[in-house]
């Protein structure tokens, strides 16, 4: 098989990482070759933060770069179009449509873009846009926004739904584990 | 068992199954979690150094009492170890001794990109440089033996691409490894002129050895991919040429980039018409290559800054590039920031609004110098702030003591902001040092340090009474602020900075991501009374933005520090009820 690709981007502080330990456990157990590429430091303080999944019989790069994302998962509306070049012409767009305002839009400097999943629409880019924050908040917490997406794009995948659940309780801590549980299966039917 | 781990984790497995004994470490992206993850377990001894030259001598110590020991550390944290680095190669170790290094390319979270490939060359010893998490654990395994081996430190070097990508990873089981006795031996460890002199031709002699071994090291190897192209490449920048070439170039992978392999590379580039050296940073690979009369493309074509990937190395081959959507408005960037609530912001916006000149640190408490604040004027390495203003005013004169400050954080101060403050007393400088003591060693992701009151494994541990170490070193004004009360700070900063002489302001408020700092309810502005002035957009706070023409505050970031409510002339912030 070809090697899938998937970015996961977002805002530092938004749990890109546990997205990604969730993907990176569920393919592994799978019987892929994985390779989960993050970022850690600085950048994570609300920051643009994103996190690189590939998996297939062989992978070598941890990065996915211009024109080869498969799947781009963007936690938040502006990074979508941030990161839209990296990904294929048939790859898909999974887009949170939650804005949360980068300093130079909060000081004035520069204005949050309008019109921008309209905008990707119109170049041909498929876009699956999704209000993953109401969700996660009906699942209890703002923070299962994370798993409220691994659950849209589970939907593309070919993967059990169970597997997924098994994921979540392997990965999670076990206190939260019935909140993400709730929002993968409210994610999944959205 | 197999299982997906980042590059630190499994540097940790290798120390681990290679019978490690003791580590200690200074904390440092991209390297942290190399100790972090050896701290789970209950069978070696760990800490965190106050420093990195601290760490690697406690090391040598345990190595010389026989013990396999390791540290780690970024890639600048080597420069403050690089004291005992050079002269321990001299000594040899007794037990095994792992110094893991890990560089930043494109530097992600650090002040340079430094190559400590330049290290190895300069202290001569060996260095290994693993390209994936599998390698990483085996690499980390093998060099205590290849320490033991040719009796000197090993250099283990990570980059960022490896410290924090996961791959698959084979476990083995922990070496029992004995305790090796320890010998006095003065010729071997005493390191003065008459010793030393006597050493020296012993470090040449291991050089050569190592450069013998390095033939037939396992970690270089040979993948044949026809005789067109011969690619010698190390480290990350291996899996981009595989990811663009397949097996359809010859690949020479070194693993042990110090000393070079000169007959194995010899040999590779004459079984191929055309040879490069794809390797990320400097020409390390490269200028050996000319150095025995090859002439490989290399740096000319590929870049010395930044990283590597599959598309920088196909652009650089001339490859098509892969169609891309690009959007037609460019994405307002996202830089990092103070977080909401950030005992830092409360210091910062007094020393912005007085218009003072700071000489900064390093820390998450950098970020200060980003928009709006801009409220640091230089950030060198850690400690720069507190020596580098005494030298400030020597420079600029007497008047700009009363409007510069050194800014430092409680980490950072003990690292090496100490021996600074020590100068600034000593040589009786009119400098104001600000201790930003947020209780944690943040920006790395929370570890504990001298200050905390607690060890690397959250038990109670020896504290560093800032106060009493300032008082000690002979500054006489020491005072305690709340960053939170912007009245208090600049009344502090007012005060210091007029006094004729030396003074310390510890701004103490313990980092508002901490588990077991309580927040506040969220804040609210009531925009019948909010006059859109912005005065509390200057404080550049994450949580509030103007929405409509008013102060607007997001109740999911907010964390009711009440900094921006203290700043509002009109009463307009506050809590509802």
């Amino acid at each position: 098989m070809k090697t899938v690709n998937i970015m996961i981007v977002g805002v530092g502080g938004q749990g890109s990482l546990l997205a990604s330990k969730l993907l990176g456990r569920l393919l592994v157990d799978e019987g892929y070759d994985v390779k989960v590429s993050e970022v850690h430091g600085m950048s994570q303080r609300g920051g643009s933060v994103v996190t690189y999944v590939r998996f297939g019989e062989k992978v070598y790069s941890p990065l996915v770069t211009a024109g080869e994302a498969d799947y781009i998962i963007s936690f938040e509306k502006l990074e979508a179009a941030r990161w839209a070049e990296c990904l294929k012409a048939d790859g898909r767009m999974i887009v949170n449509t939650q804005e949360i305002d980068p300093m130079p839009v909060i000081i004035g400097s520069a204005e949050y873009p309008s019109g921008i999943l309209e905008e990707l629409k119109a170049k041909g880019v498929n876009v699956d846009a999704i209000d993953a924050l109401s969700i996660a908040l009906k699942a209890g917490s703002a923070k299962s926004v994370n798993i409220v997406l691994m659950a849209r794009l589970a939907k593309y995948f070919d993967i059990p739904y169970e597997k997924w659940i098994a994921a979540i309780e392997n990965t999670v801590a076990p206190k939260f584990a019935e909140m993400n549980k709730k929002a993968f299966e409210l994610g999944f039917n959205a | 068992m197999k299982r997906l781990m980042i590059g630190n984790e499994a540097v940790a497995q290798g120390l681990y199954e290679g019978g490690i004994g003791l580590v200690s470490s200074y904390p440092g992206t991209p390297s942290t979690e190399i100790t972090e993850f050896l701290a789970k377990r209950d069978d070696l001894h760990s800490e965190w150094a106050p420093n990195e030259k601290v760490a690697l001598e406690v090391a040598f110590g345990a190595s010389l009492a026989g013990v396999r020991s390791a540290c780690a550390m970024k890639h600048v944290g080597l420069n403050v170890a690089a004291d005992p680095l050079f002269t321990m190669s001299y000594t040899g170790v007794n037990a095994g001794l792992v110094i893991c290094v890990a560089d930043d390319p494109a530097m992600h979270s650090s002040q340079n990109e430094q190559d400590s490939r330049h290290y190895a060359i300069a202290a001569k010893v060996p260095m290994l440089e693993p390209a994936d998490s599998a390698e990483a654990r085996d690499f980390a395994k093998a060099a205590f033996e290849l320490s033991e081996k040719f009796d000197t430190p090993v250099l283990l070097r990570m980059c960022t691409r490896v410290a924090h990508s996961q791959s698959i990873v084979e476990t083995g089981v922990r070496e029992h490894t004995e305790k090796k006795e320890y010998i006095k031996n003065g010729a071997k460890y005493i390191m003065m002129p008459g010793n030393a002199k006597k050493r020296h031709p012993v470090v040449e002699a291991r050089t050569e050895a190592l450069a013998v071994y390095a033939e037939t090291c396992p970690f270089n190897r040979i993948e044949r991919g026809g005789d067109e192209i011969g690619i010698i490449t190390s480290g990350t920048a291996y899996q981009y040429v595989k990811e663009v070439f397949g097996e359809s170039v010859s690949v020479l992978k070194i693993g042990m980039p110090n000393p070079l392999p000169e007959k194995l590379i010899a040999g590779f580039a004459a079984s191929v018409k055309k040879l490069y050296v794809i390797e990320e940073l400097d020409p390390v690979i490269e200028n050996f290559c000319r150095s025995i009369g090859l002439d490989p493309v290399g740096k000319e074509t590929f870049s010395p800054i930044g990283e590597y990937s599959q598309q920088s190395i196909a652009e650089a081959f001339g490859m098509e590039p892969k169609p891309t959507v690009k959007a037609d408005s460019a994405a307002p960037a996202r830089p990092p920031m103070m977080c909401p609530g950030c005992p830092h912001r409360g210091i910062y916006y007094t020393l912005a609004k007085n218009k003072i000149t700071v000489l900064g640190d390093i820390g998450c408490y950098t970020l200060g110098a980003q928009p709006p604040l801009n409220a640091v004027d230089s950030t060198l390495c850690m400690g720069a702030s507190v020596s580098g203003i005494h030298g400030f005013l020597l420079g600029s004169g007497e008047e700009q003591s009363k409007k510069t400050v050194a800014v430092i954080g409680d980490s950072t101060f003990i690292h090496s902001g100490v021996t600074g403050l020590i100068n600034v007393a000593y040589n009786g400088s009119n400098s104001t040092v600000i201790i930003l003591d947020n209780s944690i060693t943040g920006m790395t992701g929370h570890q504990q340090n001298p200050t905390t009151g607690y060890n690397i494994k959250g038990d109670p541990a020896g504290k560093v009474d800032l106060e009493s170490l300032c008082r000690a070193v002979g500054i006489n004004r020491v005072r305690v602020v709340d960053p939170y009360d912007l009245k208090q700070c600049e009344q502090a900063l007012k005060e210091e900075l007029a006094a004729e002489e030396p003074s310390v302001i510890i701004s103490r408020r313990p980092c508002v991501l901490l588990k077991y700092v309580k927040t506040a309810p969220p804040l609210k502005v009531d925009t019948e009374k909010c006059r859109s002035c912005k005065r509390c957009m200057g404080l550049g706070c994450p949580a509030i933005s103007m929405k409509n023409g008013k102060a607007r505050i997001d109740a999911t970031l907010c964390v009711g520090c009440e900094v921006c409510e203290q700043l509002c002339a009109f009463g307009a912030i506050g809590r509802e009820g």
